[in-house]
Formats: C-alpha cells, structure tokens, sequence
C-alpha cells in the first residue's frame, strides 16, 4: 500500500466523522435543502469525469467521461439552483401578529 | 508549480464545501451556505481545467451546456416534486460516478493494484445500483410505477443473491483486476439490485430510502477520489455520504424501525388482513360546525401530511392560518419528522405557502404542546397520529414515535373516507368522543372553513 493511500484513508475518515458532526447540526427545518445541497456537493464527481473526459486516452473513456461530465452538471445547476429556492422560501412572521 | 496551485485551489473548495453544511445548518445563515457551497464547486472545477493534461474543452463545453440545460428545468419543479426530483438527481450524481469508474477500469487493466481496485469496485457497484433504484424510486414517486410494495416469493434471497454474487465478482476482480470480461456482469447485476431493491419499498419508506441513495451517491464519489488519488473528491463524497448516513437513521428511529427491515421488509402487506373487522361508531362534522368550533378556540396546532401535499392543499391551509390568528388565535404546526415523501417535505411546503418558519413545530417540541391546545387538525397524516403504536403491541407500528394529537381536547382530521392508511392500520384515534371526523378533498375542506370563518 502506497503512502498516498494511507493518507487518503485519514482524510475519509475525518472527513467522515466531520460530516457527522456539523449534518448532526442541521435543523429538521432545513432536511430536504440539505438533501438538494449535499446532491449538488456530490456532484464533485465532475472533477473526476473532467479529468477522464478531458484527457480521452481512447473514444470509450472520452464518450464515458463526456456523459459523466453532463451527467454532474445538471446536478451542479440544478441542485444549487432548486437549494437557493427553497431556503428562501424561509422566512420568519410577515403577517403581523395578533 | 502548476500542480501545486491546483492542490490550493482544491483545499480552498473543500473549505467552502464544509463552511456551505454548517451554514445551512440555520435558517438565518443557510442563504450564505448556498452561496459558498457555489463558490466551492467553481473552485473545484477551475481549479480541475488548470490541469495540462486536460484538453478538448470544446467537448467538455458541449456536455457542461447539454447538463445545464437539463439542470435547470430541474430546480425549476414544483415543491410538491421535489422528493421525485431528489431521486432523479441522485440518479444523474450515481451514473457520473460509474462511468468514470468504469472508465478508469478500461483505461488501467491490467495494471490496477489491489487498494484502487476495492476503492474502484466500491464505486461501481454503489454507483451502478444507486442509478436505477433512484430511478425507481423517481418512478414510484411520481407515481408512474405502482407506489404499492411489490413482493414475490423468495424475494429476499433472490435480491441478496443477485447482490452477493455481484460482489463474488468484484472481489475476483480485485485479486485478478486482468479478468476485464467479468467487469461488465457485474455492472449488470448491480444495475439489476438495483431495480430489485425498490420493487418492494412503499411510499410511507421513501424518506429513509432517498437519504440512504444520497449517502450511496457520496460514498460512490468519494471512492472515485481514492481511484484518482484526489483528496477533494474523497472529502465532498465523504460529506455526502454522513449526511445520507444521518438523515437515514434519523427517518428510521422515527419509524422504530432499522435499516434490515425498511430495505427488506416490505411493510405494509401483511396487515391488510387485519383492517376490515367491525364498524365502530364515529362522529363526523360539516365544515360550518368545525369553523365554529375552530372560531372559539384559542390555540391550534395542525397537523399536516402527505394527504395535504397529494391534495395541494397547502395554500388553502396558509389562508386557514391568516384567519386564525387574526381572530387572535394561537396557530402552529405540528411535524413528524417522516411526514411526506423525504425528510423535511412538509416544512418546504408549508414555506412556500408562505407560512412562517417559526410556527413550525418538531415532534419533541410539538408533544408538550397538545394537551394545552384546543384544537389538533389532523390533515391528510395518519399512522404519525395514531395512539396505538402506544400500546397495541400487534401493531406494525407498535414503538413508532408519534405525535400526541389524541392529548389534546378536541381533535378533527380531514379524510377522504374512513378507509385506513398506506400501512392499513386502523387509527384509534377517528373513534375517539373528543374526534371530529371531517370528510372531504383537504383543499376543498379547508377551503370551506375559511370561507365560514370569515363570513362570522
């Protein structure tokens, strides 16, 4: 095992347990925002699909990474765009009280 | 010199990815959280085409367009879509993860190592099986699939070995990464479980089962970070996936059930037996007679469900609340945590209708609540309020955590009919003496309670 992949199995780690912790935090309130947010970080997987897409060491990695590329982009805009929406939707009182 | 800009940019992302959850973690900071969750995509992907060896931007272009496109009808859905539009785009986020790790996989066989070939295993089969069961799982929410469990014999067993035998092959691939031939099975197995294992999911258990895809989606990319050596990409899925993680086992306790028995028990289909047993006597009320009842109360907790959502009722619901609280009135809402299709539905939808954030009750702090409450108004929730999941140890809700609405001095619930719920089960609570049952469409019900209490 390469010294690369032991330092990459501590970032999971805490990263993990990071994760854990400030989601933990998050009020019920804010659960589906948070599901359309973390939908859209996981869209990251387009920095993978650029690297394949953008290298096209043969057609299929080229057509595969190209798809993938798409693939994380409707996540990226779609997720951040529909996340924006919905929390601010949010607000407090605007009715006045009684 | 170049190599190690990227590694800064790459850190800053992860910086913003983590500030963007802990900033959505309160409404008032949660605006920001978006924004820094934005910034730190932008730097993920800038910092991603400062790399050399990437080329051919006309193409990447071309698909960033095509994926926008799509992209933004998407986040332009209605609320009451949004847990088809969450499956949907785990979906897209699972399939772009399989096809770089099975990318990856052509690109580097033989010549893969052990450790990268787990981590790439890992990636395709979470990758591959989180695609169609998200899909499925869209298609059953949208109702294009029957939203009823479907169930067959032996279906456990030949799930999970449609699912061992997926990771029979992947573990020969791990020993043997040269044996490419069997790498496409495999991705066909995984793409079958994957079907298979929404087959026998119902409606009332798609909040677990979409935060469980969420978590799939993130550990699938977070082991793509371990096949490329990307730091980045590992913490981002790693994120995603403590978030699906938590938000699963949170729906869970709120059901009283375990991860074993959401994915593989198939609720609901045995208790349709039990249901049609002896008419018990209730009472029922017209809509003049609840609004009266409501004009004099001096607090009111609704209670909203999925029945509000399918019904589109919320608007009406806001407009109940106005006229409320202006005759002075105490108007709150009372939120079981696995009310409607995915975790905090019921809370989006109440928010568009404008209602404010703050009359928004959780079950911990609602429960306290009802036995000083005038009124509990049941809308379109059932099982969440059903006192037997209390004492009747039969019952397959027996345990679940509920909100008190039969604590409260008078209790009226909006149905359709008498007939019983998603999971079949008789609700004590439609025959207690302090219930009024109030029959009709939620909106239409609603609808007319406000115009009689406004009329007053």
């Amino acid at each position: 095992m390469n010294p690369d992949t032991i330092s990459n199995l501590f970032v999971f780690l805490l990263a993990t347990f990071l994760g854990l912790e400030v989601i933990r935090r998050v009020s019920p309130l804010l659960h589906t925002p948070l599901m359309s947010l973390t939908n859209a970080i996981s869209a990251i997987a387009v920095v993978g699909s650029l690297i394949i897409a953008g290298r096209s060491e043969t057609t299929l990695s080229g057509v595969l990474g190209t798809v993938a590329v798409a693939a994380s982009m409707v996540n990226i805009v779609g997720g951040y765009l529909i996340t924006y929406r919905m929390v601010k939707m949010f607000k407090k009182r605007e009715p006045k009280k009684p | 010199m170049n190599e190690n800009v990227i590694h800064f940019v790459y850190l800053a992302s992860v910086a913003c990815f983590i500030l963007s959850l802990k900033w959505l973690s309160a409404v008032p900071t949660a605006r920001r959280g978006v924004t820094i969750g934005v910034l730190g995509m932008l730097l993920a992907v800038g910092g991603t085409l400062l790399d050399p060896s990437i080329e051919h931007y006309r193409y990447l272009a071309g698909a960033a367009v095509v994926g926008a496109i799509i992209g933004v009808p998407m986040a332009m859905m209605p609320m009451t879509a949004v847990p088809q539009r969450t499956a949907l785009s785990h979906a897209f986020g699972a399939l772009a993860a399989a096809l770089v790790g099975t990318a990856e996989f052509y690109l580097r066989t033989p010549n893969l190592d052990h450790f990268t070939m787990v981590a790439l295993t890992l990636e395709v089969i979470l990758g591959a099986l989180t695609i169609t069961a998200s899909l499925m799982a869209a298609g059953k929410l949208q109702e294009l699939l029957p939203t009823r469990p479907i169930v067959f014999r032996n279906q456990n067993i030949v799930n999970l070995s449609v699912l061992g035998l997926a990771v029979v092959i992947g573990a020969i691939l791990i020993v043997n990464p040269g044996l490419a031939w069997l790498f496409p099975i495999m991705l066909m197995l995984c793409i079958v479980f994957g079907v298979l294992l929404i087959m026998p999911i119902g409606g009332a258990d798609m909040p677990t089962v979409l935060a469980l895809l969420n978590s799939y989606a993130g550990l699938s990319a977070s082991m793509m970070g371990f096949v490329l050596n990307n730091k980045l990409l590992i913490v981002a899925g790693a994120l995603d996936g403590s978030s699906g993680l938590i938000l699963s086992i949170i729906m869970c306790r709120a059901m009283n059930r375990s991860f074993g028995n959401v994915l593989f028990g198939a609720f609901g289909q045995v208790q349709t037996s039990a249901a049609a047993t002896e008419q018990k006597p209730y009472r029922s009320a017209s809509a003049e007679e609840a609004a009266d009842l409501l004009s004099s109360a001096s607090s009111v907790i609704i209670v909203p469900g999925y029945g509000m959502a399918v019904a589109q009722a919320q608007h009406k619901v806001r407009e109940l609340f106005d006229v409320l609280t202006k005759q002075g009135c105490l108007v709150r809402f009372a939120i079981h945590p696995v009310a409607g299709r995915m975790p905090g539905h019921m809370n989006v939808l109440l928010a568009e209708a404008d209602i404010p954030y703050d009359k928004l009750l959780e079950m911990d702090d609602a429960n306290p609540e009802f036995p000083q409450t005038d009124v509990a108004l049941v809308i379109g929730a059932n099982d969440v309020t059903n006192p037997g999941a209390r004492h009747e140890k039969g019952s397959p809700i027996y345990g679940m955590p509920i909100l008190d609405v039969d604590k409260a001095r008078t209790v009226m619930v909006i149905k359709r009919s008498m007939n019983p719920g998603f999971a079949g089960i008789d609700n004590e609570l439609y025959y207690m003496d302090k219930t009024l049952m109030l029959f009709g469409d939620a909106k239409g019900f609603v609808g007319e309670v406000v115009k009689a209490l406004a009329s007053e």
